[in-house]
């Protein structure tokens, strides 16, 4: 019996959510009171894993799985899971993994519960708590089948540091036959993805207009943030689509949200409401953002977020 | 071309979530319950696959008799019949199952399904049904083109998207993108009309296997007041965010 952690990677680097799914992993192998084994795809130098307590990595190597492939990438993961007899699988709740797991829970013959966002609460029966109703609950659900999937919500758990040393073998899966062809793939280069992100920045319609999107620009590049807008924001035009955060849009599990000019409509707030830190600038102060928030500040965005800015310049320099 | 339209009931986006007084289950008083939002994006796709392409437009729904009203929408949207598999489900492999069976003896070219519904939050019913039923599968569909039975469909990734083609039978959890909201459909009274002429099957439910079962359910503990820091003092705001939320 074994905990088995799938770790995702992107041209051969280890993804940042990697690190809490590996301290996620081990925190429960430890539980369990059984071995952790974590599962690269591709990935040459896993030695940073061993800061978060991975002892044994199990590593893929075939280019033939560099384009992520649901149905193939999940059969491998099911191939080594069978091999180490896993009874437990840690996964992250990544687009990518999120496509990838009910075909690895059939495979396997599995139960898999998303979202979840802690250790379990008892192991028999097998119950972890997971957030449902677009984060407006929390649900303690229990896998009743032998082997057990866990999709981990992104900044639940947390990363712990647990320097540990690493043991590696090379594993060969069988690969089975394609039937989707990967044309083309579109990246917006260059900018951190509100997925990958540990900070987020997000304009909403106080903004006024997308020649005014400098401020959130500048804000989240001071802090190494991604950008996020709501949805009128992206449905005028003023930004991309891939920007639209919330309901209906992508989801936020960020450290650190903040919003600047958006009142917090409920639709809105489903999406955002697992970041860990709310910060909202809103220049009204019965805006209904300010009660899902952490911290807020009354005032015109035009004149408080330059000057936030040049203060976490300034505060940047004296910290790093 | 054959399409089935999975539709998941759930429970308005602006309603306010409360349980039974035992936590148990989640409690409809006064809950007004529509299409899942992605599965009306898939719909209404649907629809334009009938116009444009003489498809014919089937919805399922694994549920309880309460979710005729739903089912009944999405005939007046436009589909051409309705099937309900009698019962109340238990996880996403119930209804994932459910669904497999029944399209094994009675076989579609294209399923559409939501990439996630709005109460459950799974994003596994699509998944597992193609895992079943060994169909392709392509899920965070923002755009799906169908040509001689091969399909093109544009999916949403960290960061980006990307082009893909297959061969049908494929089975999608589709999103906005599919069509934007502006062209979901209102049911007008000539639909709603016809609606209640269009054959509504129900049928029984195969077996009771599931994988997961949900306890209880909790909200979450009221939040602390917001901390209001003074325009003046955004000093303040950068020592809390440092030193109080550890975030910077
Ligand atoms: C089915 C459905 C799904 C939806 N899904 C989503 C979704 O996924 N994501 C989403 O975001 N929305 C969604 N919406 C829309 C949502 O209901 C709101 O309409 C939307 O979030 C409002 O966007 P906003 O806050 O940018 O704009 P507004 O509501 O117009 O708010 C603008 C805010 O800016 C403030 N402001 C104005 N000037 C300034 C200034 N100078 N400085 C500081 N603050 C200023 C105002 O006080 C106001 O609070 C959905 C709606 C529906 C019906
Ligand atoms: N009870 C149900 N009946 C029919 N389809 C469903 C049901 N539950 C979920 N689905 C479909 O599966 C999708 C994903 O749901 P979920 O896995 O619950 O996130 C939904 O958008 C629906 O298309």
């Amino acid at each position: 019996m074994s905990v088995l952690a799938y770790i995702e990677s992107t041209k051969g680097i280890i993804k940042k959510n990697a690190f809490e799914i590996v301290s996620y992993s081990s925190a429960l192998a430890k539980q369990l009171g059984i071995e952790l084994i974590v599962l690269s795809i591709n990935v040459d130098d896993n030695s940073e894993l061993s800061k978060y307590g991975a002892t044994r990595i199990v590593k893929v190597l075939n280019p033939e799985l560099d384009n992520f492939d649901a149905k193939i990438t999940g059969n491998v993961i099911a191939q080594v899971a069978k091999d180490i007899n896993a009874t437990h699988i840690v996964i992250s709740s990544s687009v990518d993994s999120k496509y990838m797991a009910p075909l690895l829970t059939i495979d396997l013959e599995a139960g898999y519960l998303s979202n979840v966002v802690e250790l379990p609460s008892n192991l028999n029966p097998f119950t972890v708590k997971r957030t449902s109703f677009t984060n407006k609950a929390f649900c303690d659900a229990s896998i009743v089948s032998d082997i057990k999937i866990i999709g981990l919500s992104s900044n639940a758990f947390g990363i712990i540091e647990n320097e540990s040393t690493l043991s590696e073998e090379v594993y060969n899966p069988s690969l089975l036959q394609k039937n989707i062809t990967l044309k083309s793939t579109e990246k917006i280069s260059g900018k951190i993805s509100i997925a990958d992100a540990d900070v987020v920045v997000s304009g909403g319609r106080g903004l006024k207009g997308p020649e005014n999107w400098n401020l959130v620009e500048d804000l989240a590049d001071t802090l190494g943030a991604a950008t996020a807008c709501s949805k009128p924001v992206s449905d005028m035009g003023w930004r991309p689509h891939s920007e639209h955060v919330g309901q209906t849009g992508k989801p936020v599990a960020t450290n650190l949200y903040i919003a600047i000019g958006i009142s917090g409509a409920i639709q809105h707030l489903a999406g955002i409401n697992s970041s860990k830190v709310k910060v909202v600038i809103n220049n009204d102060p019965e805006a209904p953002f300010f009660k899902a928030a952490d911290y807020g500040v009354v005032g015109d965005a035009f004149d408080v977020v330059p000057r936030l800015n040049e203060k976490l310049k300034a505060f940047k320099a004296q910290n790093s | 071309m054959k399409i089935l339209v999975c539709i998941s009931h759930v429970p308005d986006t602006t309603s306010k979530i409360n349980f039974s007084d035992d936590n148990k289950m989640f409690d409809n008083q006064g809950v007004q319950f529509v299409i899942n939002p992605n599965d009306e994006f898939g719909l209404t796709r649907a629809m334009w696959f009938k116009e444009k392409q003489n498809a014919t437009v089937d919805v399922i729904n694994v549920g309880s008799s309460v979710t005729e009203p739903t089912l009944r929408k999405a005939l007046a949207i436009g589909a051409d019949k309705a099937i309900r598999i009698d019962s109340e489900p238990i996880d996403g492999f119930f209804v994932a199952k459910q669904i497999s069976d029944y399209i094994t003896s009675n076989p579609y070219d294209l399923i559409i399904a939501g990439r996630e519904s709005i109460d459950y939050n799974g994003a596994m019913v699509p998944g597992l049904i193609a895992g079943l039923t060994k169909m392709n599968f392509i899920t965070n569909c923002t755009n799906l083109e169908i040509e001689n039975n091969f399909a093109t469909l544009e999916r949403e990734i960290d960061g980006g998207k990307e082009i893909l083609t297959c061969n049908l039978p494929l089975i999608i959890g589709g999103q906005k993108g599919l069509v934007e909201e502006s062209d979901l459909r209102i049911p007008n009274m000539r639909g709603i009309m016809q609606a209640r002429q269009k054959p509504l099957d129900v049928i029984p439910c195969s077996d009771l296997d599931s994988k997961t079962k949900s306890i209880k359910f909790q909200k979450p503990a009221p939040r602390e007041e917001v901390k209001l820091v003074s325009s003046d003092n955004l000093d303040q705001l950068i020592e809390m965010l440092h030193n109080e939320a550890k975030v910077l």
